[in-house]
């Protein structure tokens, strides 16, 4: 174990929050087993695991917004528990989470009179976080995501909490943006405070926290120091016994011309987007790196036939084509696998319906569905992508990464040619996201063309052939995949030019 | 990590905004202003419109105005009652049956606890959505049904006898003959709902409609505020039952139940979301006025008043297919 620089010399601190066999079922599911987690004051605790490790169960009972079925949680050695969000708020204990809790319809000002929010510290905290001078008779509907995040955790920091948790907030923030949360998490803890930090983003936690606790199937598996290097042993206890060498680092070999052109887009303008051009291949894995609102949500509509374009053609096929629906998209074969599984699945319904639903417009348009061709086909699919069944009744209570499979595993049993991937692995847990990663390729690698956004760059090189990197609406660098490190794409991401020079 | 600082949010500071006064506002204002040019219309039709006329407008928009403000509180909390109108039957008919053969004062205090009482009703709504979790909809269908038997256990038909003297509160013009008692009798509804809406209790009521798991989230108490929401709408749906007492000087079990759809017609108008979070008590009043306004043109013109509910119908399809087209353009 590494010793870190930032541990007081003392050996064991009391624990601010001590929390023992935590446990918690939602009728026959079960989400938490029996978690302990310890967090000192002054530190910066990842909170760490697969998806549908309990993560979230567990930050939710610990702030009151769930009562635990069995467990004792201590607070500064007092055993404590909170039948609601406001009670864990009185005692210092708040979240911040990936989805921000501003109240859509009520001004920012109104927001904080809700909370009961002191506006001064509130004020003081958003100049910290670079948004100073913010306009607080703004409505939360009309801001940008990036923007609510930080409004949120700055509503979260004026109570000055004891132990502020950050659920994934990283996930929708933009580097520059994370840059000043982490500085926000590390003054908390120089005031001897404590965070309690989630993300997926390895990299993050390695840089940020102290101490990891890691989670398993609902049960806490290891606490770790991340320094840098354990990575590898962090995933292997997220992964567990299972955890199978998924050849990671070797880049997606592909000769891109040799194939035919799946897609052309020329000239392509919509909203931000000015004037892209770029042709993409079957059997190529093509990469759109980008950093926050760069055009490439324009793109990935245009080409779903979401949204039209002001200009410029998208060729399919030999022939310009115009999707007016999304339909019209299906039917020249380009399927959209969205970063928000919610636009694409139907919640209430199973599985089954939800994977067979576009083959009900293809096998049988009008009168009886046959079930048993249907089932045929879902449950190929069900199985090349290994999804969870256990609760195949609804969608909605399948976890994050198995959602993703079901609608991979649509267009499987539904038929595409070219698949457009929007940050597929969103909130997705390192074991779901190599699988689908590794799905990706072999979908290339079988002749489909793939065209797939990630809003995290290292995992560009895991899956795509070659890269388009996108700046302020325009194409601002192509480049092959050997080429497509993290420094090199952010520099490209940030619209430096001058990328080949200083590489 | 990155370090760049990438200026991602323009910060602004506060002041007059026009163009957002316009997107939050304009909906009202166009409310509004299609009362002035539908009264200017009336006017050009009917020129010796009096105070008469504006009179007979402001009674009869009066119960209805009550009402759409009643549905107003419980559509911005997210939810619907079906109740409004047999709640102010009921309202109706009790009034008349405490107050038939007394005087003024009397009759106040029976007018106090009668809005009481129906604001009691209007929280056992709330109070049962919320413990059973039946859907809103269907605890509000089956609750109406029950106000409108127990008002006509008060009262078997429509009676006259509400004593003139609390009549004269609603039917006269104390202060000047354009300024009717019935128009003053809305300033019930600011004198509430003003000082609701600055505090948590009525800042909640707009955040459970608006966002229900963020407002669990903030530590709102969604089942607290949501029956406060059905509790305030009982309330007014109790002044609408009095206002109609007072308009019509009669007690009648069935004629309060009219005033749900109006109602809902009405806030459509006045531009509140029937998803919840979004709207204010200003647009609703002034679509009751129009609603209110068109059987009257109507009868001006000479044409069977019976197609005002048709001419009801389009004006709402309208408007509402106008705002639509509204927001479709300002996303361009």
């Amino acid at each position: 174990m590494a010793a870190l620089p930032n541990e007081p010399p003392v050996a064991e601190a009391a624990p601010l929050l001590e929390a023992g066999g935590l446990a918690k079922h939602f009728g026959p599911v079960v989400a938490l087993r029996s978690a302990d987690l310890r967090v000192r004051a002054g530190e910066i605790h990842a909170l760490m695991g697969a998806n549908g490790a309990g993560k979230s169960t567990l930050v939710k009972i610990l702030t009151g917004a769930l009562t635990a079925d069995g467990g004792t949680i201590k607070l500064g050695g007092q055993p404590r528990s909170f039948s609601n969000t406001a009670e864990a708020r009185k005692a210092g204990l708040i979240c911040v989470y990936q989805d921000p809790s501003l109240l859509p319809d009520l001004t920012v000002m109104q927001n904080l009179k809700l909370t009961a929010t002191p506006i001064d510290t509130f004020r003081r905290y958003l100049d910290k976080l670079g948004l100073g001078g913010f306009d607080l008779q703004a409505m939360p509907r009309e801001l940008a995501r990036p923007t609510l995040s930080l409004l949120d955790l700055a509503r979260a920091l004026a109570i000055e909490p004891r132990l502020l948790l950050l659920d994934e907030i990283t996930a929708s923030l933009p580097a520059d943006l994370t840059v000043r949360v982490f500085n926000v998490a590390r003054q908390l803890r120089s005031e001897m405070r404590s965070v309690i930090f989630i993300s997926h983003r390895l990299a993050e936690v390695s840089a940020l926290c102290d101490r990891a606790t890691v989670l398993r199937d609902g049960r806490t598996v290891g606490v770790v120091e991340p320094a840098q290097g354990a990575e590898e042993r962090i995933v292997k206890l997220m992964l567990g016994p299972v955890a199978e060498e998924v050849t990671r680092g070797a880049a997606a070999q592909a000769a891109p011309s040799a194939h035919e052109v799946a897609v052309e887009v020329r000239d392509l303008r919509a909203g931000i987007l000015t004037g892209v051009s770029f042709t993409l291949h079957f059997g190529e894995v093509l990469g759109v790196a980008a950093l926050e609102g760069q055009g490439q949500q324009e793109l990935f509509d245009c080409l779903a036939g979401v949204r039209r374009p002001e200009s410029g053609q998208i060729v399919v096929g030999g022939k310009a084509r115009t999707f007016r629906h999304p339909a019209d998209a299906i039917r020249a074969g380009l399927v959209l696998i969205p970063a928000d599984r919610i636009q694409a699945l139907l919640r209430q319904r199973s599985v089954r319906e939800n994977i067979a639903l576009p083959l009900v417009n293809r096998i049988r348009r009008w009168g009886p569905i046959s079930p048993r061709r249907e089932k045929r086909r879902v449950e190929s699919a069900v199985k090349r992508l290994q999804i969870d069944t256990r609760v195949q009744s609804e969608v909605r209570r399948l976890s994050g990464g198995n959602q993703q499979k079901v609608v991979v595993a649509r267009w499987l049993a539904g038929g595409f040619k070219t698949l457009l991937c929007f940050d597929p692995t969103r909130g997705i847990d390192i074991g779901t996201k190599r699988q689908i990663y590794g799905l990706v390729k072999e979908l290339a690698a079988n002749g489909a063309a793939v065209l797939l956004f990630t809003s995290e760059l290292p995992e560009i090189q895991l899956a795509c052939s070659r890269v388009i990197v996108l700046f302020g609406g325009q194409l601002v660098e192509e480049m092959s995949a050997a080429e497509a490190d993290e420094p090199a794409l952010l520099r490209a991401a940030h619209g430096l030019h001058s990328v080949a020079d200083a590489t | 990590m990155a370090q760049t600082a990438v200026a991602s949010q323009p910060s602004r500071r506060a002041g007059i905004n026009f163009g957002r006064a316009v997107r939050r506002y304009g909906w009202t204002f166009a409310v509004y202003a299609l009362f002035v040019l539908l009264m200017i219309i009336t006017v050009i039709i009917k020129p010796d419109y009096g105070p008469f006329e504006w009179n007979t407008l402001t009674l009869a928009a009066l119960p209805l105005a009550f009402a759409a403000v009643a549905q107003t509180v419980v559509v911005l909390s997210g939810g619907i009652d079906l109740s409004v109108g047999p709640l102010m039957a009921l309202a109706n008919v009790l009034a008349l049956r405490a107050m038939l053969g007394h005087d003024l004062r009397y009759s106040l205090g029976v007018a106090a606890l009668v809005l009481l009482v129906v604001t009691l009703a209007g929280a056992v709504n709330g109070l049962t959505i919320v413990l059973t979790r039946v859907p809103d909809i269907v605890v509000t269908l089956a609750t109406s049904f029950i106000w409108s038997g127990l008002a006509l256990l008060v009262l078997a038909k429509p009676t006259p006898g509400i004593p003139f003297d609390v009549q004269n509160l609603a039917q006269g013009s104390a202060l000047s003959p354009w300024i009717p008692n019935a128009l003053l009798l809305l300033l019930v509804i600011p004198l509430l709902w003003v000082p609701l809406r600055r505090s948590r209790a009525g800042l909640s009521i707009y955040a459970v409609g608006s966002d229900r798991n963020a407002a669990f989230r903030s530590g709102v108490n969604l089942a607290r505020s949501r029956i406060m929401a059905y509790a305030v709408c009982g309330f007014f749906a109790g002044c609408g039952g009095l206002a109609l007492s007072m308009t019509t000087g009669v007690g009648s079990p069935l004629a309060g139940t009219l005033y749900t759809l109006s109602g809902v017609s009405a806030i459509v108008l006045g531009g509140v979301s029937l998803a919840g979070g979004r709207g204010g008590m200003l647009g609703p009043i002034a679509a009751a006025y129009i609603l209110s306004l068109i059987p009257a043109v109507l009868i001006y013109l000479g044409i069977d008043p019976n197609y005002g509910q048709m001419i009801q119908g389009l004006l709402i399809v309208l408007v509402v297919m106008i705002g639509g087209l509204g927001v479709v353009l300002r996303r361009r």
